[in-house]
């Protein structure tokens, strides 16, 4: 088999374990009930608020600036720059003749893209240091901490060695993209930076259902986090513990 | 007991260096056999127990949500890493609020993830922070879930809002499914739920007790201020931690809200079948014990036919009444609605001072200077008032309108990062000593920078747990056992009564108060 057929399956394989992994935890977040009304305090009143709370906390990472600004200035710059390569990378697997095109080709989101991976590497570097330097996060990681910074910062290094030092055929890469999209498995160009770039990207769709990185759909899901504080407008009532009250109709 | 040095306070709060295994020698004393059966628990560690609590953990799972996210979001960020209090006064990395949840998390991630299962199989479960479940780690379990007073100031900080307290909690509710429990919550809960209260006042006692307080408050005013207790056809049922009716300084809180509602000229009583505010099924985890105790209130309210309830200083039962009692006692549709169901002493008081209605003589307080430590259950997981954050400003305000002199301690130690008393939690039991002290010293050292720096005498406080635990941990830090007040203790020797001797209103006045 050709390195091409390999990588088609490997993605058609990560992508499905990505999607279907991540859809399960979610609908698993989604169909568990949460009893009791549990926000961290003081929390907005309104569901209008709950929703600033969490753009507050998902964009601006609100919470950890309250914490520790080292880990802030590192986790958000990762974050964020990893939000600017995605973009950039769409251009890959949309069609020239997109709508989107104009916007995802412009060429402010592709050098904002292209430089990102400079800020993703540094923020990763940051929180790699901090679970080396600090005492207490050192305490706190297992081996699979520091693996999956070195992947994606394996990720980060090599998509940048190909953007500023060995380019691939990008044109190539483009149709074996949109290829597989149809089901249409195309040449793959061969150069081994680019190989390295892919399969650890497909390493990390793999993980992210069975991983910590999970917290990308928990956030959304995090009672203290998004919650209104209502509780004495309005009961909040879990159906298992509506069932409980059988007993009190006749109790009382 | 075993010996231990008391923190020497700082200057300033330093994060300490770890260092392991320092508080791995607590073990809060376990609960009898005859205690458990009534709480619905095994009277000990059942066989196959390591079955059990993979089974029990899966249950949790598929009723909280929030149990299931948080076991699955934490990143080992480290962000909550230096803001437990019991981490702070301890150096224990075990009470790092992460550290704390791993152990519960490590086990999760072995029998219940596709990563601890693969890793496992591997024989290096360590590699994805999985570990097998042994006695080892239940005795791990008991000892640092027992060092954690649920007070949430790390999920503050955690940016995907993961609260150790429910963690905390769930691991307690997984023991005592196995037969392992803690004496003080357990014993506690069984005199709350067959007598109505924590101390196991029986009825008379509390008759006796009131009548006591009547008298002394008579004689202290001249006036005669009234503790009804099951008064059938009062408008507002008080319910108020049972410390409240002899404990020192609560009791003074507790003549504080008399001498408020007498003041307004409020009809009110309080419960022999409901007479605890405190529910203990919160610090254990459990749903259906909270419930019982909650439906004693709700049945008190019943049968007494009030029209509201308002809640004393307590800051657990604060959280449960806020927070929850809707929701395990509710729906509350036989209530007066126009008033917050149920509602705070604070709010009722402060509703009548915005109101002009009741009168003090503030400089009856002035040879103190107050602070007021925010009580973690009311600071961040319950509300006062129609804003958020008015459970910080109206407590505050209270003592404002009853004191002259007032300073707040430094910003990052109150409010919503409020430091725990080291009390809470189910924790406020002499076994636990060593960690009370040593879990106070965040804000003891809050304490003695506004003691040095802004003369302030005392500490007011609005749970009774803080109160107790302060009477006990102040003098260990060399401060007074009397240093601790209730607020409503402020408002009790502010307060003028109509008709004693304080009151000046008919002279001074021009009788504009009908």
């Amino acid at each position: 088999m050709s390195a091409s057929v390999v990588y088609a399956l490997a993605f058609y394989a990560a992508t499905a374990i990505l999607i279907i992994g991540v859809a399960r935890k979610i609908v698993q977040y989604a169909k568990t009930p949460a009893p009791l009304k549990i926000p961290t305090m003081p929390a907005p009143v309104t569901q209008a608020g709950v929703v600033v709370r969490m753009f507050t906390e998902v964009a601006l990472f609100n919470s950890l600036f309250k914490s520790n600004k080292w880990s802030w200035i590192f986790g958000w710059m990762f974050h964020f720059a990893l939000l600017l390569a995605l973009f950039r990378h769409l251009r890959y697997v949309i069609p020239a003749d997109s709508f989107l095109m104009p916007l995802i080709g412009h060429e402010i989101v592709q050098a904002f893209g292209k430089y990102a991976g400079f800020a993703m590497l540094a923020g990763l570097g940051g929180l790699f240091a901090r679970r080396i330097v600090v005492d207490r996060v050192r305490y706190i990681s297992s081996p699979s901490d520091y693996a999956m910074l070195l992947l994606i910062m394996g990720i980060a290094f090599t998509g940048l060695m190909m953007s500023f030092v060995n380019h691939t055929d990008i044109v190539l890469l483009k149709e074996f993209m949109l290829g597989l999209l149809v089901f249409n498995i195309q040449p793959l160009p061969t150069d081994v930076v680019l190989l390295v770039h892919l399969a650890l990207v497909i390493i990390l769709m793999i993980i992210f259902p069975i991983s910590k990185l999970l917290h990308a759909p928990g956030v959304f899901f995090s009672p203290t986090r998004n919650q209104v504080d209502n509780s004495r407008e309005k009961r909040h009532l879990a159906p298992w513990a509506a069932e409980l009250e059988a007993d009190r109709k006749a109790g009382e | 007991m075993a010996d231990f040095d008391v923190p020497e306070l700082q200057e300033y709060s330093v994060v300490p260096k770890l260092e392991e295994g320092t508080m791995a020698h607590i073990s809060s004393f376990k609960a009898k056999p005859k205690f458990q059966g009534p709480l619905g628990y095994p009277d000990e560690l059942v066989d196959n127990w390591e079955e059990k609590v993979i089974t029990k953990m899966d249950e949790l799972r598929g009723k909280y949500r929030g149990f299931q996210v948080f076991l699955d979001s934490c990143v080992k960020c480290g962000a909550c890493t230096d803001k437990c209090h019991y981490y702070l006064g301890t150096k224990d990395p075990k009470n790092m609020p992460v550290a704390r949840q791993d152990l519960l998390r490590k086990v999760y991630r072995r029998y219940s993830t596709f990563a601890g299962k693969f890793f496992g199989a591997l024989g290096i479960p360590g590699f994805v922070g999985a570990a097998d479940l042994n006695k080892e780690v239940l005795d791990d379990w008991y000892t640092y879930f027992h060092q954690c007073s649920q007070c949430r100031r790390c999920s503050v900080y955690c940016p995907y809002g993961i609260d150790t307290a429910e963690i905390s909690m769930a691991a307690r509710e997984i023991m005592s499914s196995v037969g392992v429990s803690q004496k003080y919550c357990n014993e506690i809960i069984g005199k709350a739920q067959t007598i109505g209260n924590n101390l196991g006042l029986p009825e008379k006692a509390l008759i006796d007790t009131l009548e006591g307080l009547e008298e002394e408050v008579e004689e202290d005013t001249g006036v005669a201020v009234k503790f009804p207790l099951d008064q059938k056809g009062a408008d507002i049922l008080l319910i108020t931690p049972s410390a409240d009716f002899f404990a020192e300084p609560h009791v003074d809180g507790l003549i504080g809200y008399a001498k408020v509602f007498h003041e307004a000229g409020a009809s009110w009583t309080m419960s022999s079948h409901a007479s605890e505010a405190a529910n203990f099924g919160m610090f254990i985890g459990s749903y259906e014990n909270m419930r019982t105790l909650s439906l004693r209130i709700r049945k008190a309210a019943i049968d007494l036919g009030v029209k509201r309830i308002v809640f004393g200083e307590c800051g657990h039962a604060w959280r449960v009444a806020y927070s929850f009692l809707h929701t395990l006692a509710g729906p509350f549709d036989f209530l007066d609605q126009n008033y917050p169901i149920p509602q705070h002493i604070c709010e009722y008081t402060n509703d009548l001072i915005e109101n002009d209605e009741l009168k003090f003589d503030k400089s009856e307080n002035d040879h103190m200077t107050v602070t007021f430590h925010d009580s973690c259950n009311v600071a961040r997981a319950s509300r006062m008032g129609d804003k958020p954050g008015g459970q910080m400003e109206i407590p505050r305000a209270v003592i404002k309108a009853v004191c002259n002199n007032y300073v707040d301690m430094a910003e990052d130690t109150i409010g919503e990062a409020t430091f725990c008393c080291g009390g809470g939690g189910g924790l406020l039991t002499d076994d636990l000593m060593e960690i009370r002290v040593k879990g106070a010293q965040p804000r003891m050292e809050a304490y003695k920078s506004v003691v040095d720096n802004g003369g302030v005498t005392h500490l007011a406080a609005i749970c009774a747990i803080c109160k107790a635990q302060f009477s006990k941990i102040l003098p260990k830090y060399g401060y007074g056992m009397t240093d601790i007040v209730s607020v409503h203790q402020l408002v009790s020797d502010a307060i003028i009564l109509t008709g004693s001797e304080d009151d000046t209103s008919e002279d001074s006045d021009t009788n504009e108060s009908e």
